[in-house]
């Protein structure tokens, strides 16, 4: 995973792209300690998201999920880090594989797997599908199918903020294989030259469908994508929802203070495949265990909870049950709740 | 309890596999996460893994087996200790969980290929003329002809090279260009990063040069980020530099609604492209249409926008063993000949007008279809001349209604055969909303077979 590093990281917020170049990694050497609240937070947190991805993997095998469906499973420290460094206000959007955005910004999982299955009750009443889901009031942006359509669009969300004048960020995510579209770069320059409060969230879970990120990318080193705009970025243990935090912390204030645009590489990894019909021929298994076995952003966190006894196997046990009862009610509504009526096709053209 | 295990839908088109071979033995023990079995479907070879754990208690469904329909069970878990023998008794059909019938069987049978899928096709179309009596057959793939067309025009000319996103190693996110790596190497089989504005410029500005790419969108709904490049610079220049430069350049790749892929990955661009001079638009049908066309228009010294569409990939038609089988552009065919009434259409479209013509067969109805094949330039006289003979018109196509193909051919029709007209043209086309997820109503936001008869019939005044 995240190559470990042992330089110290940066106390402040570097002020320019020159400096961030020599910032460290964050990595879990060298982040502060979680409370027992924020350990057990991430964990229920991360632990949803990993259910929920496999219910819905279950599911599609069985048919009730149709089209395209990108899991979010290995890369749930990402999302989790960021939303506990996160407050109110501040906007989400990402791409496609949005399940985990949505769980962990605390929409009901109930109305995700419905709009999995395409039933009334989804959150875009069946008409959006697993790419693409949204919520007005959580100031969650999508949901795009369009790899990168976001990048622009997270950064117009930070244009709002600032026009507004209030202190939200808008939190923009995109993948490793998003990262060479020119609308990435044509974004940067503008969020740069304007101060625009965005912090573009990189995550590098090394393969872009079946294209791993050397046969793709000149620069791998995504926190130096900003160089030339003077936007500065590091690289992030993104397996240990500690780092993610710490480099969330920094990144968000740095864009609060109206510092303009920061960049985070998270350096992540999926389990599955790219979507459900991907045959994974273009890495070995041997791979996806050996990260599975020694990097589980999941069994960090809990093993860190049991060896410094912030809680019990029986409490984490209990935590683990609960989670389950969420998805099992989720996919229970979402199996059985009613397709849209058929008068949803003519509707929400047009306001 | 024992569990059923059931033959798992892989991909949003897969409606059967062939287990290829299991992985666990009878009385294996299981752990979630285990590969089970590699199926194959009509993409890849995937593997199955166990989402339940126990003791691999029966295998219902053998190695090598074919076209195993997605949820029949292929095997049984028992719990540790249970009795195998009692989980190898008839299996309930499907779980209870999956009764949600409307939901994929309906959106299976809008999208389906014309059933029974492979052996039908071929049959229904009539045969094209051009091909001279007695023409040996092989049966193919709509996949396999666009992969021969390719490999061949490569083999031919050097300059000729293919480009797009996971094209080679992963070969074709579709497996259109399955096996071209393997045989023309990276210098011609090229990977490009996810960035269709840059590779689309970068294609064009070779064709310039003189190369001729063909180069594969992953599907078009991606070429929106490069369609400033195929219109402004593809198009425009030949015009613009009085003649003097030239883009002998394919841009190629599924168009139009796969399956409950939604709004963003479901549109329907050929009125799109089909209105700009300078492109030549092509939309074929037939496995062989599709080898013959693709053949012509890597050939053709101009942009050619080449649509295909993921649902015909798997169909297979029959393709004449001919060398250099070419199909000329811009040509229509006589899909069905008829009297009665016209049915124009292209590409999947050509399979509902066949449906409906079968249908409406058995009312006495004879329907005559004309596959365009080639949208622009247009084959009017083909139309005109079938309108002349029928007095009736009814266009059919997936994309929207408003400057959609079929209104340009209503057009056409009215300055070139008003006074054959028995009834007004009708337009049977994709609802005019962005495509919705839901299986029902993606399955009413598409033309069906249902319209295009009542639509025959009220030309007929029937
Ligand atoms: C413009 C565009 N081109 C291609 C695609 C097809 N596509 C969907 S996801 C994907 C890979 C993206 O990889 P990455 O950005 O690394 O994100 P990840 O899937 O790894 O999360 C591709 C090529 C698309 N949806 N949009
Ligand atoms: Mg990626």
């Amino acid at each position: 995973m995240a190559s470990v590093q042992s330089s110290a990281r940066p106390k402040t917020a570097r002020k320019s792209a020159a400096d961030s170049d020599a910032a460290a990694p964050f990595t879990g050497s060298n982040i502060a300690e979680f409370t027992r609240e924020q350990e057990l937070e991430a964990y229920k947190m991360m632990l949803l998201i990993r259910r929920f991805e496999e219910k819905a993997g279950q599911m599609y095998g069985m048919g009730l999920i149709g089209g395209f469906c990108h899991l979010y499973i290995g890369q749930e420290a990402v999302v989790s880090g960021v939303q506990l460094a996160s407050k109110e206000g501040d906007a989400v959007i990402t791409g496609y594989r949005d399940h985990g955005h949505m769980l962990a910004l605390g929409m009901d999982a109930k109305g995700v797997m419905a709009e999995l299955t395409g039933r009334r009750g989804g959150l875009s009443k069946g008409k959006g599908g697993s790419m693409h889901m949204f919520s007005k009031e959580k100031h969650f942006y999508g949901g795009h199918g369009i790899v990168a359509a976001q990048v622009p669009l997270g950064t117009g969300l930070a244009f709002a903020h600032r026009y507004r004048g209030n202190d939200s960020v808008s939190l923009t995510y995109f993948g490793d294989g998003a990262a060479n579209q020119g609308q990435v770069y044509e974004s940067f320059n503008m969020a740069e030259l304007w101060k625009l409060p965005v912090v573009y969230i990189i995550e590098n879970n090394r393969y872009a469908m079946g294209t791993a990120v050397t046969r793709a990318s000149a620069q791998t080193d995504f926190s130096k994508r900003g160089l030339s705009f003077n936007i500065p970025g590091v690289q992030v243990d993104g397996m240990d929802v500690r780092a993610v935090k710490a480099a969330a912390d920094q990144a968000i204030s740095w864009c609060r203070e109206g510092n303009g645009p920061f960049i985070l590489e998270m350096q992540t990894y999926r389990y599955r495949g790219h979507s459900m019909s991907d045959p994974a021929k273009y890495r070995t298994k041997e791979e996806v265990q050996k990260v599975r076995d020694e990097h589980d952003p999941i069994e960090q966190v809990r093993s860190r909870i049991l060896k410094a006894n912030m809680a019990t196997e029986d409490e984490l046990k209990k935590i683990d049950a609960g989670v389950r009862a969420v998805v099992a009610e989720a996919a229970e509504f979402a199996t059985n709740d009613p397709e849209p009526d058929a008068s949803e096709l003519w509707t929400d053209i047009l306001k | 309890m024992p569990t059923n295990i059931l033959m798992p839908a892989l991909s949003p088109t897969m409606e059967q596999g062939k287990i290829a071979r299991w992985m666990k033995k009878e009385g294996d023990s299981i752990k979630s996460g285990d590969i089970l079995a590699e199926i194959e479907t009509d993409k890849a070879t995937m593997e199955v893994e166990a989402v339940d754990e126990g003791v691999l208690a029966k295998i219902l469904v053998p190695d090598g087996t074919d076209n195993v329909a997605v949820n029949t069970p292929i095997g049984v878990i028992a719990g540790e200790g249970e009795d195998a023998s009692a989980a190898a008794s008839p299996a309930p059909a499907v779980p209870a969980t999956q009764h949600k019938p409307e939901a994929a069987p309906v959106a299976a049978e809008a999208k389906a290929p014309p059933q029974p899928a492979p052996a039908a096709a071929p049959a229904a179309v009539a045969p094209d003329p051009e091909i001279p009596a007695g023409t040996a057959m092989t049966t193919m793939t709509v996949r396999e002809a666009l992969r021969d067309a390719m490999a061949e025009e490569m083999r031919r000319d050097g300059d000729v090279f293919v480009m797009g996103e996971e094209v080679a190693e992963y070969q074709g996110a579709y497996k259109v260009t399955q096996g071209l790596l393997q045989e023309f190497g990276p210098k011609r089989v090229v990977d490009t990063p996810i960035t269709e504005h840059g590779f689309a410029g970068l294609a064009v500005g070779a064709a310039f040069s003189g190369l001729r790419p063909v180069l594969e969108f992953m599907t078009f709904n991606f070429a929106m980020q490069a369609i400033d490049q195929i219109v402004n610079s593809a198009a425009k220049t030949l015009y613009m530099s009085g003649g003097q430069m030239g883009c002998p350049i394919v841009f190629r790749g599924p168009n139009g609604a796969a399956a409950r892929v939604a709004a963003q990955h479901s549109q329907d661009y050929t009125a799109w492209y089909s209105h700009i001079p300078g492109l030549k638009v092509v939309a074929p049908y037939t496995a062989a249409d599709f080898k013959g066309l693709l053949k012509s228009a890597i050939r053709d010294p101009n942009p050619i926008v080449f649509l295909e569409n993921e649902i015909l990939y798997g169909q297979s038609f029959d393709v004449p063993q001919i060398d250099d089988y070419l199909v000329p552009i811009g040509k229509a065919r006589i899909a069905r000949p008829g009297k009665d009434v016209t049915m124009v259409s292209w590409s999947i479209g050509v399979s509902y007008a066949l449906k409906a013509a079968a249908e409406l067969e058995k009312d006495g109805i004879d329907v005559e279809i004309v596959d365009l094949r080639t949208i622009r330039p247009m084959d009017v006289p083909a139309i005109v001349a079938s309108v002349k003979k029928t007095g009736r018109c009814i266009t059919i196509e997936e994309g929207y209604r408003q400057n959609s193909v079929g209104s340009e051919i209503a057009a056409r029709l009215m300055e070139e055969a008003f006074d054959y007209l028995d009834a007004p043209v009708t337009r049977i086309t994709g609802k005019d909303v962005p495509m919705p997820y839901a299986a029902n109503l993606e399955k009413l936001a598409l033309p069906n077979v249902a319209e295009i008869v009542q639509a025959a019939k009220a030309v007929l005044y029937r």
